[in-house]
């Protein structure tokens, strides 16, 4: 029983707060369906069927070392874009980023907290994308630190995209539109098909997408074991500098 | 410069405007530290957007709102620990969380939070703690609300509709609290249309109607000034009211608003009473349900604005 409601206000220490925010958006993900399939199942389903013969064939005796770092960019793309959207876009209509805006949370622990509970996410996939991988004969060349790079790059390019959806286009349109382009970045976005695959004037423009410079530069890195992916860094970075400041100016938390 | 200021909550000369509609419209308004104010209001009067305004939600489009002495905005990352929240019609945190689980997270926001387990048990919710706060039924999601706001050990506290939705044993739960918060030191600014609320809760009522205060004081202060109150009874339709009216005290009024049915306003004294029977008694009919009734803030709302407090 509380005998007291002598007034003791303070705020906690912000280490304190973000691992408990860190931790509730972590679990929130992971028990929210749509999420879980989302980022989990429908990656884990994509690699297997991609891989399959009968579906289409690359012209690559080697096809897995294809398909995993494309479902790697998927998986980056579930969880920064759509994932994030969707999750951001609901909290906002049921005024769970007011009521959050009247503790003593700091918007920048919220944010923090977000992020890290996507970047945890996204270590599971990986984990789980590698695991049914090396199952399925993948032989990863390169070097696995220039791929991490790409994936932090890429979170946060359309961790921004994200954000700037879901700050801006009410709850149900964020809904619709995250999945649409989820959905035609990884088909004209250079995940599924290669872009080899599109009439030069097509690729000369499809390149330049967020989903196309990730998946590129994983292929270069993981699949070729090419070095420094020089310009698919740089196309990610442009669009983590145009979208984080953009959404940070126009997201609206009500 | 800011007005130097002991007020817990200090408002002057505050106007809202949405649009061309003015939601406040020069509301002025002062609460000591330790003391309980009630906004009262019908929907729509302007205590939402005076208490988001109070709560650094909205910007004032004109006058001054202090704080615990701050500016709500400006000040917003001092004033946000010191300050405990309950927004109105909505628990506001992660719907898919489970009751403990959201607890426990704004507890971990404070420096020296409630026990989390020993205060959603105060607000007799310990049956539903693993229960989503999406499943908690409307009165639930209230009470755990109120916890919300509580378990920073905040010293000044907006309760917006704090009992909508609510059944009476949770009201009464509710207002139990409130009263300990109160006793415990806790400034507790809270809107609401319930009259009972506001006459058992408050130190002050400040009754507003279209943005503007119509009404300040205590409780007491209110329903006394103006008519006393009235007398009902019951007798055969009909009576001839004017040799009534014509016993009873300068300024009194005899009606029968339906058949059978009598209101007598007045100041309501026991010789007023004893007038009232003996002329019962001289008419040769017996007075029915007799009832004496002290003016209410219903009343006092009704006639400042001429309309229901819950239309």
């Amino acid at each position: 029983m509380i005998t007291s409601f002598a007034p003791a206000p303070g705020a906690a220490p912000r280490s304190r707060m973000l691992a408990a925010q860190t931790s509730m958006e972590f679990r929130l993900l992971l028990r929210n369906g749509e999420q879980v399939g989302l980022t989990m199942v429908i990656p884990l389903l994509l690699l297997f069927f991609f891989n399959l013969p009968l579906l289409y064939s690359l012209n690559n005796p080697r096809r897995i070392d294809f398909v995993v770092p494309s479902i790697v960019a998927l998986a980056v793309m579930s969880a920064a874009f759509t994932g994030l959207a969707i999750g951001t876009g609901f909290e906002r209509k049921y005024s769970v980023l007011k009521r959050l805006g009247a503790t003593a949370l700091p918007r920048s622990v919220l944010i923090g907290g977000k992020t890290l509970a996507v970047l945890l996410i996204e270590a599971v996939q990986i984990v789980f994308v590698c695991a049914l991988g090396f199952v399925l004969a993948w032989h990863p060349h390169g070097d696995p630190l220039l791929a991490l790079v790409l994936v932090a790059l890429g979170t946060a390019a359309f961790g921004g995209l994200g954000l700037l959806v879901a700050g801006t286009l009410r709850a149900e349109v964020t809904l619709a539109a995250a999945n649409l382009i989820w959905l035609i970045l990884l088909f004209a976005g250079g995940i599924a098909i290669p872009l080899t695959r599109y009439p030069d004037s097509a690729r000369e423009v499809l390149q330049y997408l967020p989903s196309a410079a990730l998946s590129d530069g994983l292929h270069q890195v993981l699949q070729d074991g090419r070095g420094v992916p020089i310009r698919a860094l740089l196309t990610l970075l442009a669009w983590a500098a145009v979208a984080l400041p953009a959404a940070a100016r126009w997201f609206r938390w009500e | 410069m800011a007005p130097v200021s002991t007020a817990a909550v200090e408002v002057c000369d505050l106007v809202k405007t949405y649009g061309t509609r003015r939601a406040v419209d020069g509301l002025s308004l002062r609460v000591p530290p330790g003391s309980v104010l009630a906004l009262l209001g019908p929907n729509g009067a302007g205590k939402t957007t005076t208490i988001e305004i109070c709560e650094g939600f909205r910007r004032p489009g004109a006058g001054t709102v202090r704080v615990l002495g701050l500016d709500p905005i400006a000040d917003a990352a001092t004033l946000r620990p010191r300050v405990g929240v309950m927004l109105q019609g909505s628990v506001g945190g992660y719907t898919g969380a489970r009751a403990l689980e959201l607890l426990r997270l704004f507890a971990s926001y404070a420096a020296r939070p409630h026990d989390p387990v020993e205060l959603l048990d105060g607000v007799g919710l310990a049956d539903v703690a693993r229960t989503p706060v999406k499943r908690l039924s409307g009165g639930q999601q209230q009470r755990l609300s109120l916890a919300l706001a509580l378990v920073g050990r905040p010293e000044l506290v907006f309760l917006d509709e704090p009992t909508a939705g609510m059944d009476p044993q949770a009201r009464r739960r509710t207002w139990e609290f409130i009263r300990r918060l109160r006793a415990d030191g806790v400034t507790v600014v809270l809107s609401t249309h319930f009259l009972d609320e506001a006459e058992q809760l408050a130190d002050t009522v400040v009754v507003i109607d279209a943005g503007r205060v119509v009404a300040a004081g205590t409780p007491a202060e209110l329903t006394r000034s103006g008519a006393e109150g009235q007398i009902r009874f019951r007798a055969a339709p009909g009576l001839r009211l004017e040799s009534l009216v014509a016993d009873l005290p300068e300024g009194s009024q005899a009606s029968e608003p339906e058949p059978g049915r009598y209101l007598l306003r007045g100041e309501v004294s026991p010789q007023l009473l004893a007038t009232l029977t003996a002329w019962c008694a001289g008419q040769g009919v017996l007075a029915d349900h007799l009832s004496v009734e002290r003016r209410s803030l219903e009343d006092v709302f009704l006639e400042l604005t001429g309309r229901e407090l819950r239309a």
